[in-house]
């Protein structure tokens, strides 16, 4: 049975196991009917036409496993940015582990949407909130449908939350393939702050898909911070939907780091409603053998004296394949607008492959609107340099390739971050040195 | 210690040195001088092993080995140092790691631990102290933006560092100023002894009216065409090359 077919078969069962409130029915009757219409996506359309699901889709996936799988931590601590003390929602093939997590209502909330869309106390902040930024389309509807499990967190009003949230979705591979779909939603009230590591990490070789949507609310003067590390296992694919609003004043920041899984499709969406706002959009992509990673992102600037700022570095290898598809939308009210848009890339190998498109619609006339787009090797004369100072070519490589990404690492605020973000790099190329530039 | 017979180089099959002899001995400081065009940077990059460059002939022996088959790390980690004429901007790398890196590359290289780091850290101070360079400077990202003088100077500080037998110094004197020309070439009197050599390669006699050569080269059309004392660069500085290249028809 095709996997649409499957999907769509499984659907009763689904709505007749979850607690209904009424309203959330509805949301995910329309979200699933938008999906039954709309299929998977295909390269037939043109936001999807250099990233194919067609090859994942074939996996048999078991779309809700049902089993309570447990891990122990130890065995999954290196998944952990664990030298700091954080809270943890930590997810087991999509069901909750209690155990692995650290969650709290002190002050606020950082727990589970299953709870939040059951329980009457959240009730308001659902009806404000869930899905009412997410997208219509194909992937976003298939998770609004079966919605039903994820991160919840709420922060009130003034509160500096004083630890970095981690969000962990395992997946086990006790089946032989495995479809999981987390829906978070992320409410930060007027002057709050907030710092949120997401992750989606398989321990097998077993076949994975991820579709994840996440809902994200800051409202005036807040701060979000967003890392979300992608280094997943070469059969695990993950389609990211990353939908933020922001009211005057905030500033909220994404950053991506994607070294590793099968096919990874990010869809980034920003839409500034207020005036004064920040959005930071940064990246860094190091990839090689046949892995794929796919950047959308939008920012839509709807009003006047907002700022946009989107720093991409991709380093290619093997055959590798990228994606930079950047839209940026400036409203005809949205004067004095600032949109900054950077994507730099290289390929190390002749069968590697970027496709790059900066896509500008702007509809003021005062605004600031730049984008720049490179694609090159390695620069030949900065590794001779190197290797005439005695650093080896291999290490002269990687210094060059991590000093190219570092302007996206310069932001990270969290130390251990940016440390654990070094080191993987490191890893990924290779190289046993230090990079503390 | 560096010995070069009769090497032939070319770059995109366009022969560029056509039986260039040197020999160069530990203690001596030798100037080559030429006018444009003759090769003299090319000789500098093909010491050091800079890939684009094809030697088809002849061979090039430090301290009695024949370094031409070694990649660049290789004969940096034998001691051989150039200073380059356009030091490469290198973006999100400061000086400071850079330059321990480098250390720390080349002590792996001969099986040594890493320089600990308080012993770098005084080696790092004590250089920067010789070519009076600012602690700010250090934590910048190398050479990316530094001035002409800046560049240089910083070159002159990873010499001193990283401590070679043979130092290539080449127009190390370019875009700079006569302060910056004293301190730089202070830097190098300091660092010479009786068991390194240098290498200055230079169009104006004024750098060597600071750092004053052993023998003095003319290099013209691929070829060392007239070697003699200090006292040829006052020559050439006076009467051009012109004079030598009618001596060679």
């Amino acid at each position: 049975m095709e996997l649409k077919e499957k999907i769509v078969s499984s659907y009763v069962a689904f709505e007749n196991d979850v607690d209904l409130n009424s309203e959330i029915h509805d949301i995910r009757s329309e979200a699933f009917h938008n999906f039954e219409k709309l299929g998977f996506p295909t390269k037939k359309l043109e936001e999807w036409k250099y990233t194919s699901l067609n090859a994942v889709l074939k996996n048999d996936f078991s779309i809700f496993p049902n089993k309570e799988n447990t891990i122990e931590f130890a065995d999954v601590k290196k998944y952990f940015i664990h030298d700091i003390d954080t809270y943890k929602i930590v997810f087991i093939d999509g069901k909750y582990s209690s155990f692995l997590s650290d969650t709290t209502h002190d002050g606020k909330d950082v727990c589970l949407m299953s709870s939040a869309l059951s329980k009457s106390k959240y009730k308001i902040v659902i009806e404000n909130y869930f899905n009412k930024i997410a997208k219509q389309d194909n992937l976003t509807s298939l998770n609004t449908a079966f919605a039903n499990e994820g991160a919840y967190i709420y922060i009130p009003k003034n509160v500096e939350v004083e630890k970095p949230i981690q969000i962990i979705n395992f997946t086990t591979g006790n089946d032989t393939a495995t479809m999981v779909q987390p829906r978070n939603l992320i409410v930060v009230e007027e002057n709050a702050h907030v710092q949120i590591i997401e992750r989606h990490q398989s321990l097998t070789d077993n076949a994975v898909l991820t579709n994840v949507v996440t809902e994200v609310f800051a409202a005036r003067n807040a701060t979000v911070d967003f890392y979300k590390i992608q280094n997943d296992k070469d059969n695990a694919s993950l389609v990211d939907n990353t939908y933020i609003e922001q009211k005057t004043n905030s500033v909220v920041s994404v950053h991506t780091f994607s070294f590793g899984g099968n096919i990874t499709r990010n869809n980034l969406n920003f839409y500034q409603r207020g005036e004064h706002i920040d959005s930071i959009l940064k990246g860094i992509t190091i990839i090689e053998g046949k892995q794929h990673v796919d950047h959308h992102t939008l920012v839509h600037h709807i009003e006047p004296n907002c700022e946009s700022h989107q720093d991409y570095k991709g380093i290619f290898d093997e055959r590798s394949t990228g994606v930079f598809n950047g839209k940026v939308i400036v409203n005809k009210e949205a004067q004095k607008t600032n949109a900054y848009q950077q994507n730099n890339n290289v390929l190390i190998s002749d069968k590697a492959t970027i496709n790059a498109k900066p896509q500008l619609e702007i509809f003021a006339d005062d605004v600031k609107c730049s984008h720049g787009c490179t694609i090159g090797q390695l620069d030949n004369d900065a590794l001779f340099y190197m290797q005439q100072r005695g650093i080896p070519k291999k290490e002269g490589k990687a210094l060059l390739m991590y000093a190219f990404a570092n302007t996206v690492l310069e932001s990270v605020k969290i130390p251990e971050v940016k440390s654990r973000i070094t080191k993987l790099i490191a890893t990924k190329l290779g190289v046993n040195i230090g990079f503390d530039l | 210690m560096l010995k070069i017979n009769n090497l032939h180089a070319s770059i995109d099959d366009k022969a560029i040195l056509k039986g260039l002899n040197i020999e160069v001995k530990a203690g001596e400081v030798h100037a080559i001088m030429g006018p444009n065009g003759a090769g003299k940077s090319t000789l500098a990059n093909i010491v050091a092993g800079k890939e684009e460059y094809e030697v088809t002939d002849g061979t090039i022996e430090l301290n009695g080995e024949d370094i031409s088959e070694l990649a660049p790390e290789e004969r940096a980690h034998n001691g051989v140092f150039l200073s380059f004429q356009y030091p490469v901007e290198i973006p999100g790398v400061s000086v400071t790691n850079f330059i321990k890196t480098a250390i720390n590359e080349t002590r792996k290289a001969k099986g040594l631990e890493d320089m600990p780091a308080k012993d770098m850290l005084k080696m790092i101070r004590e250089k920067s102290e010789l070519l009076e360079i600012d602690r700010k400077f250090l934590s910048r990202s190398l050479n990316e933006g530094f001035s002409g003088g800046e560049k240089k100077r910083n070159e002159i500080f990873q010499m001193a560092m990283l401590d070679p037998k043979l130092a290539i110094l080449d127009e190390t004197d370019s875009g700079l100023d006569i302060d910056a020309l004293r301190i730089v070439a202070n830097g190098v009197n300091k660092l010479k002894s009786r068991d390194n050599a240098v290498i200055v390669i230079t169009h104006y006699q004024r750098l060597l009216e600071y750092i004053v050569p052993d023998f003095v080269h003319v290099l013209y059309d691929g070829k060392i065409v007239k070697t003699g004392d200090a006292s040829l660069a006052l020559e050439l500085e006076a009467k051009g090359y012109d004079w030598i290249k009618k001596e060679l028809v």
